[in-house]
């Protein structure tokens, strides 16, 4: 009797704990697919590239001063192309870094409520235009304007690509650091203006040194972006490898020239071709390095309040 | 049982010998949030060198209240005072439209519920009063920041580790840090917002004992949901209840034979 009873439940138990297997896997395999594409990418990156430097020294790699890999005289100095993506990089953070920050400093310490919930999505927004759409602006509108001022200027240049790049982070570091000072508790404020200090001391003085770690986060994944960005120095920087740090100058970046060799009518396996997998993997390495400066500085920064 | 215990603490205690001079005064003071009207014309003298608390049942309007002399509220829109506190000698009404309130805070200091270091090191907590006044000279502000980590009594326990952030303090010690910083811009006076409430009991008594030292050089104002401790510190007391000031005499007599039914019930336990 007593069995009798307790079966139907047991049953219905079994059930429910098969149901809650089958949805923990199917959660599983979505977290997995994230985790294969990762690591489908790096294999393949390191795997081309383990091909690349059997035919090219890394020395030679990280020391030439040309890249001239698509002529007969070939030459693999990736310094010429990490030179144009650190410019346009710069030139981006220059303008990304202090705008962004004075705004969610405004954003978050200054403007009223109302004010605050309208310009946010507007500040979004500006993140979700399309690259390509940037990229013309610069070309199209920034360039000539530019020009004015200084028309020695060419029509493909750093300086106006790495601008348009910078309103385009702006978004970003602006909103990232706003939520990061938002989140710092109302009483360290009231402390702040209780010792007499203004809303600006507060500001500067507490809130920000308090969400420190919020804002730096903010700043790499701003570096990240501008690192990473194609369409708008492919568009408006020009495609020439060419060693400067002068923004005045056009240049090739890393990643517009992987876009121009992947679109180009390189064959397949030839070192040509095969650069584009050094380059992609340079270029991962750097912000891989910079998401693990964001990761120790958000540790050693945790705030604790 | 309780009220025993209260009782003997008081009567023990000497009666402050100098002659009263008031330091504050609020009178006829409302209090407006948005329209909800949060204190009903308050009427308060507060001493000065002595130290006044404030008692009533949670939601009575005393923390409310205790913000109002340094125009706290004035950081929230749709806040609204009326009636005025003067500040005396000065006699200036600290909530006169005219009145910066940046001004007031220069000159009055206050201390949390919740100790609340700023991201910064011991020192600059000290010192962020002072330079926030505009102090660059750095022997100076060495030369006061020991004072006040002195009176706060901690200075022993930190004086090698000035240097580090004040996060690594225990609670006790942060509120302390706290009160030094309260303390080292000299200021005419401190208002406590119930600081002891999230200290454990051997913390709360070296507070207790701080503000009573404290009082020989500073005003002090004190909100507190703990009787024991508004009799063991305070020299005079007020009784708070819905927004209205029920009753306020000195400590030992409010305490022993309180004038006011409310007030009695209160202290005795049998309400609140």
């Amino acid at each position: 009797m007593f069995t009798q009873a307790q079966s139907p439940r047991l049953a219905q138990r079994r059930a429910r704990v098969l149901k809650e297997r089958a949805i923990e896997m199917v959660l599983f395999l979505a977290a997995l697919v994230s985790v294969f594409t990762t690591v489908g990418i790096v294999y393949i990156l390191v795997k081309e590239s383990v091909v690349f430097f059997q035919q090219v020294s890394i020395v030679a790699f990280l020391t030439d001063t040309q890249w001239t890999p698509l002529f007969d005289d070939q030459h693999f100095g990736i310094m010429v192309l990490l030179s144009g993506t650190l410019t346009s990089s710069v030139v981006a953070l220059a303008i990304a870094i202090p705008l962004g920050t004075i705004i969610a400093i405004y954003l978050s310490e200054f403007a009223p409520f109302k004010l605050r919930e309208i310009a946010k999505p507007f500040l979004e927004l500006l993140a979700g235009v399309p690259t390509i759409v940037y990229g013309f602006f610069a070309l199209l509108f920034v360039t000539p304007i530019l020009q004015w001022f200084y028309p020695e200027l060419p029509g493909f240049n750093l300086l106006s690509a790495g601008i348009v790049m910078g309103v385009m982070i702006i978004p970003y570091v602006s909103s990232i650091s706003e939520d990061a000072m938002r989140a710092v508790p109302m009483n360290l404020r009231e402390g702040s203006y209780a010792m007499g200090a203004t809303r600006f001391q507060t500001a500067v003085k507490v809130v920000v040194p308090a969400a420190f770690s919020g804002i730096a986060s903010a700043y790499i994944l701003g570096i990240s972006r501008a690192v990473g960005e194609t369409m708008i120095l492919a568009v408006a920087a020009g495609m020439q490898p060419n060693l400067t740090f002068n923004p005045l100058e056009p240049a090739a970046t890393i990643t517009s020239y992987i876009v121009q060799v992947a679109l180009g009518d390189l064959p397949h396996g030839s070192i040509g071709y095969q650069t584009i997998f050094a380059a992609g993997l340079t270029l991962m390495l750097f912000t891989f390095a910079c998401n693990i400066a964001g990761h120790v500085l958000r540790k050693r920064f945790r705030e604790t309040y | 049982m309780a009220t025993v215990s209260v009782a003997s603490s008081v009567e023990s205690r000497p009666q402050p010998s100098a002659p009263l001079v008031p330091k504050v005064k609020a009178s006829g003071l409302s209090f407006y949030y948005g329209a909800f009207r949060a204190l009903k014309e308050l009427d308060l003298v507060v001493h000065e060198n002595c130290v006044t608390a404030l008692i009533g049942p949670s939601g009575c309007g005393k923390s409310t209240f205790l913000r109002c002399f340094n125009r706290m509220h004035d950081l929230y829109p749709g806040n609204r005072y009326e009636g005025e506190i003067r500040l005396y000698p000065d006699d200036i009404n600290l909530l006169a439209p005219g009145v910066d309130p940046i001004e007031v805070r220069m000159r009055l200091s206050m201390v949390f519920q919740k100790p609340n270091p700023f991201p910064k090191s011991i020192f600059e907590n000290v010192a962020y009063g002072l330079r926030v006044r505009g102090e660059r000279s750095g022997r100076t502000l060495e030369g006061k920041v020991e004072a006040a980590l002195r009176d706060a009594a901690l200075w022993s326990e930190v004086k090698d580790r000035l240097h580090q952030l004040a996060f690594n303090l225990s609670g006790g010690q942060q509120q302390r840090l706290c009160i030094a910083r309260a303390l080292a811009t000299d200021p005419e006076l401190m208002l406590f917002d119930e600081p002891t409430s999230s200290l454990d009991p051997i913390a709360t008594a070296s507070i207790e004992e701080l503000i009573a030292d404290l009082k020989k050089k500073v005003t002090i104002l004190i909100v507190t949901h703990n009787m024991q401790q508004a009799a063991r510190v305070s020299d005079f007391t007020a009784y708070m209840y819905l927004g209205q000031l029920i009753e306020f005499g000195r400590t030992d007599e409010l305490f022993i034979k309180p004038k006011n039914k409310q007030t009695e019930d209160y202290i005795t336990g049998r309400f609140g």
